[in-house]
């Protein structure tokens, strides 16, 4: 592939927003319950659409006013990390959660993650001290200081003991457990952070020096983990794979099958198109008279007619392509991810790096390899990735403004801050279909951008529940990435409507039934979903025979469906809602699926399944 | 002996809500919102000196980089450039609000910034350092302002990476300081300036190459 191209490519999405794509289709909705929220902290006014709230507890006072972060699960409880600690709730009634355990043991962000008697929390902050105390680091140089994993054994969840660290150069901002299925003996943990490196004479060999100065270099790498299970305080890094190197010229997504056809239509309406790379854009008057003026005058013509014009529409794609200069193909790329998304069963991870969505090979845990990285000018901040099921399909969040800032504002462009959607082919190559926003506005005082989320096991269908910080929480169908649709939501007022004071979801996540919400300021939300147009009853109780021992959402679980006579029934309600059968055959699957349960027989759900399969 | 000083707990806890649930859980909601506000406006008394100057400082240094875009599109900068000279003004506009929020909060003077055309002028501090890492000099940012099309599209490419790379210098000099960036607030905001401005330097890089 020409390198020149791509890159050309890669700023011309900057230069000219496609005239239509899949995403300027998604407008903003103004007429909508979440605009104009009372604000609050403990009693904003809320708004809800398919979604029952089951509660909302709050911290315990030593976490109040702390920033809540991520959530992990294992069994009937729920971790959630603070930026004072960690609090475990446990959830065996999920409409009551009941505090087991604070730890108080300040680190930001305490990033959760647990893997049978372990539970790993991630600090990245100057703040975060060895011994847990709240007194913070002063010096730059401390003995005391905490930047990295801390590892705590949690046999008895209700006391947990904190049995080791692991400190890394930069802290760690995020992290992600990884278990390889051909090695039991161990977990690999994957360390980004995002902070300036530490100095050496804190820890020894770290460097701040860019790799062309120091080849050790703290940079442009992230950290590998191994920990033992069998003697976890053994937990060291093993490696620091530079999957960056030579990411120079990433390919950049082409056109959407709604971008074909409009960009047809804008040619027969007489405006200028060009093709660069896989991409077309159309040129805007302001763009096109200089450049038709400026072609005349090369061409010396003074009185231009219809032909003139025509031969300029013809050396419109030379013209372009030597705007787009020389290249030198000098080693570029980012050097940290944000997050990485590790999906085992398929072998493969997400990476969201900085300016970058990488495909990772994890086959050797401690050697992971790059195999596409896709960039996106419409991209600020490549924050986190998920999977579809079946590993066809990622989407990447840009975290625009780091979370802080309020980029859901009605002057905020659309096709940033949002989600994007690849396809990933059978050579593992990722292409570009479609963008997602939360399409109502949220006022200057609410922090807002895309962030975490997780997959609902709606069998059949992708269902993405995710958190946009005071935004609040979104759930999308994206089973047709090129047309993702919003099918319930939950939204608070501000916390403040005076000034901007951090809050908000910061990740939700679908774990055995229920949707648990790390807000930011409030609390710990539960949610149900609840039947509607998008979601029948049948298919959420399809859902809830998914059941997990564990949840790290960074380690994408596989969802599998045991038979059950709710999994044929949602078969049916899809293809009843997708007009796959008439309605006499709709009726009939029921009353056989009806009269196969009352002889206990779930070899029901085979032969739909099959039928499911003959129809495609 | 614990334990049933446990149960009697639960039990007098038991009484206290039944007594009068509704007005227990207001009050207990309002200590808490008191509480959560009381905590915001202590952590604003942990803060060093190194921590205001660097948000004073830093906000003349995003002030700058406000007037650099603003003449892409007058200048006749390519589209590419002014596409990404938005996304500076809309990102640190936001952020000088930010720093001026913080200085607030913790009752320290604000830089109030006047932009006319390309000069600067900074009202409410004392100390006006305009000679930050990789800051323009006078006559730099009037060749800027001088420059049109291609040029201009190069020499702020130029620029702004000098001018961000003096950003990140900032950042880490600020992490070097003992007893800086103890709070979360300017701990989240520095490090994300370090991060995105890392990641659009990169970006800045290869548009450079492209030219």
């Amino acid at each position: 592939m020409n390198t020149r191209y791509l890159l050309g490519a890669t700023f011309m999405v900057i230069a000219l927003i496609p005239a239509q794509n899949s995403f300027s289709q998604q407008e903003m909705v103004f007429d909508d319950p979440r605009v104009g929220l009372a604000a609050g902290l403990f009693d904003a006014e809320e708004a809800i659409w398919n979604l029952t709230k089951l509660t909302t507890v709050r911290p315990p006072e030593d976490f109040i006013g702390a920033t809540n972060t991520d959530l992990a699960f294992k069994d009937h409880y729920v971790f959630q990390g603070n930026y004072n600690g960690i609090q475990i709730w446990d959830v065996s009634d999920p409409a009551n959660p009941v505090l087991a355990k604070e730890y108080l043991c300040p680190a930001s962000q305490s990033d959760v993650s647990v893997y049978e008697n372990l539970l790993f929390v991630s600090g990245e902050g100057l703040g975060g001290r060895l011994d847990c105390g709240t007194q913070g680091v002063d010096e730059q140089i401390s003995e005391d200081r905490l930047r990295g994993i801390r590892i705590f054994d949690i046999t008895d969840v209700l006391d947990p003991q904190y049995i080791h660290n692991v400190q890394t150069c930069r802290g760690s901002h995020t992290h992600s457990l990884l278990k390889d299925p051909e090695d039991d003996e161990n977990i690999y943990v994957y360390v980004a952070g995002s902070a300036p490196v530490r100095p050496a004479e804190e820890l020894p060999g770290c460097s701040g020096l860019s790799p062309s100065e120091d080849p050790e270099s703290s940079l442009f790498r992230i950290e590998v983990i191994k920990v033992p299970l069998a003697n976890p305080v053994e937990a060291a890094i093993m490696s620091s794979p530079r999957i960056f190197e030579d990411l120079a010229a990433p390919p950049v997504h082409g056109p959407t099958e709604a971008e074909k056809i409009e960009f047809e239509e804008a040619r027969a309406r007489g405006e200028f198109v060009v093709s660069i790379g896989p991409r077309n854009y159309t040129l805007p008057d302001r763009y096109v008279a200089p450049m038709i003026a400026n072609y005349f005058s090369q061409q010396e013509i003074t009185e231009p007619t219809s032909s003139d014009t025509a031969a300029f529409r013809e050396a419109l794609p030379e013209i372009m392509s030597a705007m787009m200069g020389a290249n030198n193909d000098e080693d570029r790329g980012p050097d940290q991810c944000h997050d990485i998304t590790l999906y085992p069963e398929i072998g493969l991870a997400g990476g969201a790096c900085e300016g970058y969505g990488l495909l990772l090979d994890i086959s050797d845990p401690l050697n992971p390899v790059r195999i596409d990285a896709v960039a996106d000018s419409n991209f600020a901040y490549w924050h986190s990735a998920t999977f579809s099921n079946d590993g066809s399909k990622i989407l990447f969040t840009d975290e625009w403004g780091g979370g802080r800032g309020a980029k859901c504002r009605e002057t905020d462009p659309m096709e940033w801050g949002a989600n994007a959607y690849f396809t990933i082919d059978e050579n593992n190559q990722m292409t570009f279909v479609g963008y997602y926003k939360l399409p109502v506005p949220q006022t200057k005082t609410e922090n807002c951008v895309a962030h975490n989320g997780s997959l609902i096991p709606i069998p059949g269908r992708d269902i993405f529940v995710q958190s946009w910080y005071q935004g609040g929480i979104s759930i999308t169908d994206w089973t047709d990435p090129t047309n993702v649709i919003e099918i319930a939501y939950h939204d608070r007022g501000p916390v403040s409507d005076e000034e901007s004071a951090m809050g908000g979801s910061w990740s939700v996540y679908w774990y055995n039934g229920y949707i648990y919400n790390s807000e930011i300021a409030r609390g710990l939300d539960v949610f149900e979903l609840t039947p509607s147009e998008f979601l029948t009853e049948n298919e959420i109780a399809a859902a809830n025979t998914v059941q997990m021992e564990y949840l790290n959402a960074q380690k994408q679980p596989t969802y599998v469906w045991p038979p059950s006579f709710a999994l044929a029934r949602a078969h049916v309600d899809q293809m009843e809602r997708n007009q796959r059968a008439t309605a006499e055959e709709i009726a009939s699957l029921r009353a056989e699926i009806n009269e196969a349960e009352q002889q206990e027989d779930l070899s029901i759900v085979d032969r739909i399944e099959e039928l499911i399969r003959s129809q495609n | 002996m614990k334990f049933f000083s446990g149960r009697f707990g639960l039990v007098f806890l038991f009484f206290l809500c039944i007594a009068d649930p509704v007005a227990a859980q207001d009050s207990e909601t309002e200590r808490l919102e008191a509480l959560f506000w009381a905590r915001k406006d202590s952590a604003l008394t942990r803060f060093s000196q190194a921590d205001v100057d660097f948000m004073t400082g830093m906000i003349a240094h995003h002030a700058q980089a406000l007037i650099m875009s603003s003449f892409a599109e007058p200048n006749g900068a390519s589209p590419i450039i002014q596409t990404l000279a938005s996304r500076i003004i809309n990102a640190q506009n936001d952020e000088i609000q930010l720093m001026q929020d913080w200085l607030r909060k913790r009752g320290q003077p604000i830089p109030h910034i006047m932009i006319e055309g390309s000069s600067l002028m900074i009202h409410g501090t004392h100390d006006h350092k305009m000679h930050m890492p990789g800051m323009l000099s006078d006559e730099q940012l009037k060749e800027l302002e001088g420059a049109e099309g291609n040029d201009f599209d190069r020499l702020f490419l130029e620029y702004m990476i000098m001018h961000h790379e003096g950003a990140v210098y900032m950042v880490r000099e600020l992490f070097k300081i003992d007893g800086a960036i103890t709070d979360d607030d300017i701990y989240r905001l520095a490090s994300d300036i370090h991060v995105d401005q890392i990641t659009e330097i990169e970006r800045m890089k290869l548009m450079l190459e492209q030219l």
